[in-house]
């Protein structure tokens, strides 16, 4: 690694993704992908050839990797490197939006989830989602936990109550609020109200949960608490979490997956791609010299 | 202050400051002056007026004295119920539309102008328009041709408002609710409306309070009766149009009955506004 430090233009045949104007320097184009061998034995969710375009401009090139099951993958990378859209294609809420499209395949446990034969609806009953800010309904506590759990049905009240404390526990958010379920679920604080959120996708025992920054609006502490979250969830859910937060992504991910430009630069164990990284990039990156 | 020798340009500007300043708080007077006049002569006037009788009984011949405006009263408060039964289901629906599908689109953009001319749009030209359209075919007078009056004038306030509360709902919002797998409508009923309730309801309140005081659309309309309502097939009696005809009138007693119906409607709209902001601070502050 150190002594290819000195040829700073990786060489590659792909072309370059950004085209600057001549005369301003031009941002290096992504080093081709590096990938240990076999490094997800099980996987989740596989990834092949995961291309996606805003209208006519391509965000993410050519994304392929293994999600591994039970398991906690990290994807980090300077702002706008795509890592936010990625983990956006694995509910398909890019639908949402005109003009925003996804080419390649995402197959969950074998099923290519993009094929618009599987319906978006019943993909998400099996993805839970976190946001960046903390989204509580306009309703209560209780009600907040509930909402999935109603939506499909079919459980008497005790069970409801049941469920909505199991989730409340799972999220480590039971003590702070089992005497105040009536109550508002915007009355709580910030890392409560995600901490709620948590147990909103919690409750309906999704299989995979996808984090997109649960914690860049949360003081250290409640940081602290997601995180600890994060490691009891491992072996129940397989996460998928995108920080920006590089010292997190080393304490709570089993496996972490560089992105730039929109490619995947590099993606292997944590422990290995935190500590000898084989793309100059991934290095710059961690060390924090760009980014 | 320690220089006491203050430079000409100094003092100009100290001059100019306390010119301008006195000019401001004499203007800030005067408008605050004039509304207080108003609401102090209605009050002072109206509440002789206001006593039992006044909401019990029926208009007394002028020189009589005695009666009421029960009959006027009852009438409004049905034009205005009827009226927001109309506007509000359509302009909840069409802000939807604009808000949620059609807020990039060209007809979306089209109804939102639409809109907006309608919101500044003289309320007697609605007034001669429902005339038309429905007092002269049908060949009469009625208390359903004031609430469409009425009812075209609320639209556009609803419309526009319900809008701009649910565009004020955080696109995260959305996204975390049809994250758990929620269907679009149930994600608008279940979570979305209840985010936009308080601003929706302050809307609404505000388009009630906006109708309840007309009365150019209504003296083409539902014109006016000395009698209780006998269903909206009928001239209905109302507020607004009686306030005018009692007020253009030769008689003391009936300037009186005048006086009170203003302050009845002042009273009414003060009581609906201070209501739609209580609304929304009582829902901004969670």
């Amino acid at each position: 690694m150190r002594t290819r430090q000195s040829n700073r233009q990786p060489v590659t045949d792909e072309p370059p993704m950004i085209q600057e104007p001549p005369g301003k320097p031009r941002l290096e184009p992504p080093s081709p992908m590096v990938q240990e061998a076999e490094p997800v034995a099980d996987a989740k969710i596989s990834v092949r050839g995961l291309n996606f375009y805003y209208d006519e401009k391509q965000a993410l090139t050519d994304n392929t990797l293994d999600i591994a099951r039970g398991r906690v993958t990290a994807f980090i990378g300077p702002s706008g490197c795509g890592k936010s859209t990625h983990i956006r294609t694995y509910n398909r809420m890019f639908e949402l939006y005109k003009g925003q499209r996804a080419t390649g395949e995402i197959l969950m446990d074998g099923v290519n989830i993009l094929d618009p034969a599987i319906p978006a609806l019943s993909l998400r009953h099996r993805i839970g989602m976190i946001f960046q800010k903390p989204t509580p309904f306009p309703m209560t506590v209780f009600d907040n936990v509930a909402y999935g759990v109603r939506l499909r049905g079919g459980m008497s009240r005790s069970e409801l109550e049941g469920r909505v404390e199991e989730a409340l526990r799972g999220a480590a958010l039971w003590d702070e609020v089992k005497d105040m379920l009536g109550q508002q679920g915007t009355q709580l604080s910030g890392g409560q109200q995600q901490r709620l959120c948590i147990a909103r996708a919690i409750a309906v025992e999704p299989e995979v949960l996808l984090m997109d920054e649960p914690c860049s609006a949360l003081d250290p502490i409640a940081t602290g608490k997601i995180e600890e979250l994060i490691d009891e969830f491992r072996g129940r859910f397989t996460v998928v979490i995108v920080t920006h937060n590089m010292q997190q992504a080393g304490r709570v991910s089993d496996y972490t997956a560089f992105f730039y430009l929109g490619r995947l630069v590099e993606f292997g164990e944590t422990e290995t791609l935190f500590t000898t990284p084989r793309n100059e990039q991934t290095e710059a990156y961690i060390t924090g010299r760009f980014g | 202050m320690a220089g006491a020798a203050a430079s000409p340009a100094t003092a100009r500007r100290r001059r100019v400051n306390a010119a301008v300043m006195g000019l401001s708080t004499l203007a800030a007077f005067v408008g605050l002056g004039m509304l207080v006049w108003i609401l102090g002569d209605v009050a002072l006037r109206g509440m002789q007026a206001i006593n039992w009788a006044f909401f019990s009984h029926l208009p007394a011949p002028p020189g009589q004295g005695g009666g009421g405006l029960a009959n006027a009263i009852a009438g409004t408060l049905a034009l205005t119920v009827v009226a927001a039964l109309m506007a509000v289901p359509v302009g909840v629906l069409a802000g939807t539309y604009l808000a949620e599908f059609g807020a990039a689109s060209r007809f979306g953009a089209a109804v939102r102008y639409v809109a907006d001319i309608l919101v500044s749009a003289p309320s007697i030209v609605v007034g001669v328009f429902v005339y038309l359209v429905m007092v002269k075919p049908m060949g009469n007078f009625s208390g359903w041709s004031g609430a469409v009056s009425l009812a075209i004038i609320m639209l556009p306030v609803v419309t526009r408002t319900t809008e701009e509360m649910l565009r004020l709902v955080p696109v995260e919002m959305r996204e975390a609710t049809l994250a758990l797998g929620v269907p679009y409508w149930r994600m608008m009923m279940g979570v979305i409306y209840r985010a936009a309730a308080a601003g929706m309801v302050t809307g609404i309140l505000l388009a009630v309070a906006r109708v309840s005081g007309e009365t150019a659309p209504l003296l083409f309309t539902a014109l006016n009766s000395p009698y209780w309502m006998n269903g909206l097939n009928e001239p209905v009696a109302n507020l607004t149009v009686t306030l005018f005809n009692y007020a253009m009138s030769p008689y003391d007693d009936w300037h009186a009955m005048a006086w009170g119906a203003a302050f009845l409607i002042t009273s009414a709209v003060l009581a609906l506004t201070v209501v739609s902001r209580l609304v929304l601070a009582r829902t901004h502050r969670q």
